[in-house]
């Protein structure tokens, strides 16, 4: 049996479950390194120049782990674009070029271009050329597909319902689901690249310390897309980059939204488009509060904890406020 | 209507002339100074990139001589550019300056609107002299291009620099100055015979390739004027762009003269497979390009934080050791410092004259 390994950072997040069944489905065996740790950090910084940023270099970690493992196959797929005329990164774009430039004795590579900026077409094409590596049928190629978007379909049930991409993927692999937290005085709307957001080492477990200090988190998987898309399409320029269009029409339906106390932006350092991104939210968001934390892999806990402490005291104080309408956004 | 545009390098030389041309009122925004930038750093997002921050520096000192229309341009990505003037009017608008802007971009679904943009710009002569407007600035480009090249080619054979400087800037002056075809021909041609009339040296020359983003290419004070300083240093810079090839590329998909982009892409492969957006694949096959063609060295520029240089910049280790080239990366943001930047400019050049010495010694047979 082939071995096929997946390295846990990017869009494991989003696409993992479909990833797996696709190529369990056709036989193969799937592996993946493990939760990002200090090793990961460190032998990703080691492996990627230092002006990229900390979602990459942790994968970077991951593929070096996984390298060590014995696997026939790993699986860096070229993700160009995964909605009509909208793009990720440039750096998604060049990912599995950059791994083999950087990482000596790479296992095979299997880097499906996912790509559907034009049409549907190519990515057809994608999946059959990904397939035939281990079966010759294509009928069996597009079975499997079909399936293992059931299974991404159900994964992205449950984050609707309120759990994180990564704890959805726990409980559709099998493990019992986190107990949800006793008390909920707070409603805060987290955003976030879901590799940045949903690794806990990388967003330091921001969204279970904010659950800890008696908040109940809102993401934007659990929130309806039609809503997302319609409220980012009232700004004057379509967004090009699918998870910075994700993130303003959620932030300006956040900011609408009485339920919610306050947004915190999670953006990684020296990621382009939230650069401008958090700019453009920040000038659009004037009637709630609004935190945009930057992390890297200097950051540290202590600092965040502070951060977070404070602004969550700041609602608390806004909320016992009658007048809260009356209370400038920073308390 | 008093019509601003961003700086970028020599552009404000066939902008300003297309735009009189149009017999359109212009405020050009000052040379970019230590205050354009300031201004810039002081209202832009922290974390952009740097040109992003001197346009909003340009556009401030502009609007602040009297201007109340901006001219940019667009796109739609991968690379930040393509919202550079979202975000600008957005930050112009809420530091109160009252302006129109215009943006010149493919337009998404409705066509209207970009029609009815650049009907504003056009709207005092008739499309028989938008035609030879820009027949003729075209015309004006590439002459700027001629006298560049001219520049950086005798810059490093010539051992009187500042003669070699001067002449340059005199002789973009003039050319920007001139009003028909014949005119432009005849100064390009006069300073290109004053540029081979100067004394040369004795020195050996080095072949540098300048590679990276166009901003930073194009914009001396981004990137601390790197071609003139390696002329100092007796090096001739390559660049991978010039100003008529990116306009021919970007603005007329290469509809004007034959565009060597498919060459380049196929240079590139296998190193970068892909595009990036940007100019990250034009990086690398530039990169293999310069290398076979026995240059001693190859320097990428680009602003910190640049997303497609990036993805080039960490293939370019491979690149660097299949193909023999010495290769050296440097990005610019507002914290890079001019002594920084030459002491290091100053070493690659170090390493590249004995790198030659000796692989010219080996040569030799002599050990």
């Amino acid at each position: 049996m082939k071995i096929v390994g997946i390295p846990r950072g990017l869009f494991y997040f989003y696409y993992y479950p479909l990833w797996k069944s696709f190529f369990v489905n056709l036989g193969a065996q799937v592996v993946t390194s493990a939760e990002t740790n200090r090793l990961t950090v460190e032998r990703g910084i080691e492996a990627m120049v230092d002006e990229s940023c900390f979602p990459i270099k942790v994968y970077f970690g991951h593929i070096r782990e996984l390298c060590k493992n014995q696997i026939d196959y790993l699986f860096i797929p070229r993700i160009v674009s995964v909605e009509q005329r909208s793009y990720i990164c440039p750096k998604f774009m060049g990912i599995p070029d950059m791994v083999k430039a950087r990482i000596p004795n790479l296992p095979a590579v299997i880097d499906t271009i996912i790509d559907f900026s034009k049409d549907k077409k190519l990515m057809q094409k994608e999946i059959i050329r990904t397939g035939k590596i281990f079966t010759e049928k294509t009928s069996r190629i597009n079975d499997a597909y079909k399936a293992a978007y059931q299974e991404l379909q159900f994964c992205k049930a449950l984050a609707a319902q309120g759990y994180t991409m990564a704890e959805a993927i726990h409980i559709w692999e099998g493990k019992s689901p986190p107990c949800p937290s006793a008390v909920a005085e707070l409603r805060v709307g987290i955003l976030g690249h879901g590799y940045s957001l949903y690794d806990e080492r990388v967003s330091m477990n921001i969204i279970n310390h904010l659950r800890l200090m008696g908040c109940k988190v809102i993401l934007p998987e659990s929130l309806d897309k039609e809503t997302i898309e319609n409220q980012a399409a009232t700004l004057p320029k379509r967004v090009f980059w699918t998870l910075g269009r994700k993130m303003v029409g959620s932030a300006l339906h956040m900011a609408q939204r009485e339920d919610i106390d306050g947004i915190i932006y999670v953006a990684c350092f020296g990621c382009g488009p939230d650069s401008l991104i958090g700019e453009i939210i920040e000038r659009k968001v004037k009637n709630k509060p609004f935190m945009l934390i930057t992390v890297d892999e200097h950051t540290g806990e202590a600092g965040l904890l502070t951060r977070l402490e404070a602004f969550c005291d700041m609602l608390k104080r806004r909320r016992k406020e009658t007048f809260a309408n009356h209370l400038p956004t920073y308390g | 209507m008093l019509i601003t545009f961003p700086h970028m390098g020599n552009v404000h030389i066939p902008i300003k002339t297309l735009l009189k041309k149009l017999e359109l009122d212009i405020v050009a925004p000052p040379p970019i100074t230590q205050r354009t930038l300031e201004l810039g750093v002081k209202h832009s997002p922290e974390f952009a990139c740097l040109p992003l921050k001197i346009n909003i520096g340009n556009f401030i000192e502009a609007m602040d001589k009297g201007a109340d229309t901006i001219i940019m341009a667009g796109g739609w990505g991968p690379c930040r550019f393509g919202y550079y003037a979202q975000v600008e009017r957005d930050i112009l608008k809420d530091l109160g300056y009252d302006f129109q802007m215009i943006i010149l971009e493919a337009p998404d679904s409705n066509v209207n609107q970009l029609l009815n943009q650049v009907k504003a710009i056009g709207e005092r002569v008739t499309l028989w002299e938008v035609m030879k407007a820009v027949k003729f600035v075209w015309h004006q480009i590439n002459a700027v291009d001629t006298i560049e090249k001219a520049f950086e080619f005798h810059l490093a054979r010539t051992s009187e620099k500042e003669t070699a400087e001067h002449l340059y800037k005199t002789g973009l002056e003039s050319i920007s100055n001139c009003l028909s075809r014949k005119e432009i021909d005849t100064v390009c041609r006069q300073t290109v015979e004053k540029f081979t009339k100067l004394p040369r040296h004795e020195q050996p020359i080095l072949k540098i390739g300048l590679v990276g983003e166009v901003y930073t290419i194009l914009e001396p004070v981004c990137n601390f004027n790197i071609v003139s300083y390696l002329g100092h240093l007796n090096a001739e810079v390559s660049r991978s762009i010039y100003l008529a090839d990116w306009i021919n590329d970007h603005l007329f998909k290469g509809l004007i003269k034959k565009s060597n982009r498919r060459r380049i892409y196929d240079l590139a492969s296998p190193y970068l497979n892909y595009w990036v957006g940007g100019h990250g694949r034009e990086t690398i096959g530039y990169t293999v390009g310069f290398a076979r063609q026995s240059f001693d060295g190859v320097i990428q520029i680009g602003p910190l934080t640049c997303m497609p240089e990036i993805v080039a910049q960490s293939v370019l280790n491979l690149v660097s050791e299949e193909e023999q080239i010495p290769c050296m990366t440097l990005y610019f943001d507002e914290h890079s410092g001019a002594a920084g930047v030459y002491t290091r400019l100053e070493a690659f050049t170090d390493m590249l004259n004995r790198k030659k010495k000796a692989d010219l010694m080996r040569r030799q047979g002599r050990p």
